[in-house]
């Protein structure tokens, strides 16, 4: 779910995890030139450490700085993306609102599911471009209203599917994995909206 | 060489390294994000993907060694080395990679051993290429300082420039010259 960043700034930070060398380089170089804030780790273990949400008892936030959305890669040694999503959106309610995109070079349609299920803002396919940043960046800072559903209504890859027409709230995850037969396929672009953001309320 | 011959040819390369499907679309993206004060942003990816890549290759090597093959590892192995391929634009490096992993996913031992060669053989050859198409593009390097003809790099470094204007000593050996704060090597 989209929230509005506090105090008026229009800076996010944002948590990249890759535990790719290359991919972390230039997902960081993407958010820069963003002007995002940036924070990269390696793998999920260390993320959740820097979220404060490793076990340890850390009443005080990760560093100082908020988290505004955490961009994950899918595979990953240990822990996978999907892991860290679990655990992020299970624990302790500030984080469980921290925006979660996976990424991933491989287009699985059931992973892509349980990733959108769990609770995942967007899956983005690998290689992540600017425009994917620049789309989620305005996506983060607009928060929630009826503009912001337009637009994904319009950016959407799959306009014939019925459920874009109506408000995104009246549908739901587990709509979208019982009836992936009767939609329609799935167009062949690099991302996928999901067909609802607004299930994880 | 002239500066405008060494433009014009930096854009061949540049131009012939897509043309001949050894970079893709992401590349571009790649050198998108290059600015002034990122000037060498895809120099600096690709020389760590070559890094990387080096242990990942040789992983992988150890892996077809193994008998009986242990596919699953493979082919996260390659997995690995395809999403950093595919991160730099190496387009065929790329496409060798997904025949290597179909070839896990179809447990044929001889097809990936033959398809590493080709994914070695791509990768040395896109290596090559670009570190020339570095080199040549390189005047950025040396703090600013443009110099004219990538090979006459390395001679430069080698020899003792004395900044006295006169280019004397070691430059007339090399033939380098001073013009006005750019220097020319003629190699």
């Amino acid at each position: 779910m989209a929230r509005r960043v506090s105090c008026g700034s229009e800076e996010l930070h944002v948590l990249a995890v890759d535990d790719s060398n290359v991919d972390r380089k230039v997902i960081e170089r993407l958010l820069r030139i963003s002007s995002c804030k940036v924070t990269a780790v390696d793998s999920g273990s260390r993320a959740l450490q820097y979220l404060g949400l490793d076990g340890e008892k850390n009443s005080v936030g990760f560093d100082g700085l908020k988290v505004n959305l955490i961009m994950t890669d899918y595979s990953m040694p240990g822990m996978t993306g999907y892991e860290l999503l679990k655990k992020i959106k299970q624990k302790s309610s500030a984080l469980r609102e921290i925006p979660v995109v996976i990424m991933s070079s491989e287009k699985i349609l059931a992973r892509i599911d349980r990733c959108l299920e769990e609770g995942a803002e967007e899956f983005l396919m690998k290689p992540v471009k600017l425009s994917d940043v620049k789309r989620l960046k305005s996506f983060i800072l607009r928060g929630e209203g009826d503009e912001h559903g337009e637009k994904q209504t319009q950016k959407r890859k799959l306009e014939d599917d019925p459920l874009s027409a109506s408000s995104p709230l009246s549908s739901s995850a587990s709509s979208l994995s019982g009836n992936l037969s009767p939609s329609p396929p799935p167009s062949p672009s690099s991302t996928l909206q999901p067909l609802s953001k607004r299930t994880r309320l | 060489m002239e500066r405008n011959q060494l433009h014009r040819q930096v854009a061949n390369m540049r131009k012939s390294l897509f043309d001949q499907g050894f970079l893709d679309e992401q590349f571009i993206q790649l050198e998108e994000l290059q600015d002034d004060a990122n000037p060498n942003f895809v120099e600096e990816v690709v020389t760590l993907y070559y890094r990387d890549s080096t242990r990942l290759i040789l992983n992988i090597e150890q892996a077809l060694e193994k008998s009986p093959l242990d596919f699953t590892k493979l082919d996260s192995l390659m997995h690995q080395f395809k999403g950093s391929s595919s991160s730099i634009g190496a387009k065929k490096v790329k496409l060798e990679c997904t025949q290597f992993k179909e070839y896990c996913k179809a447990a044929n031992g001889e097809g990936c051993k033959r398809t590493f060669q080709q994914v070695k053989k791509e990768y040395g050859t896109l290596k090559k290429k670009i570190e020339v198409y570095f080199q040549v593009d390189g005047r950025r390097w040396l703090g600013g300082v443009a110099i004219s003809g990538g090979i006459a790099l390395r001679q430069w470094r080698r020899i003792n420039i004395r900044r006295d204007g006169t280019g004397k000593g070691a430059s007339s050996r090399s033939g380098v010259d001073w013009t006005g704060g750019i220097e020319v090597v003629r190699i």
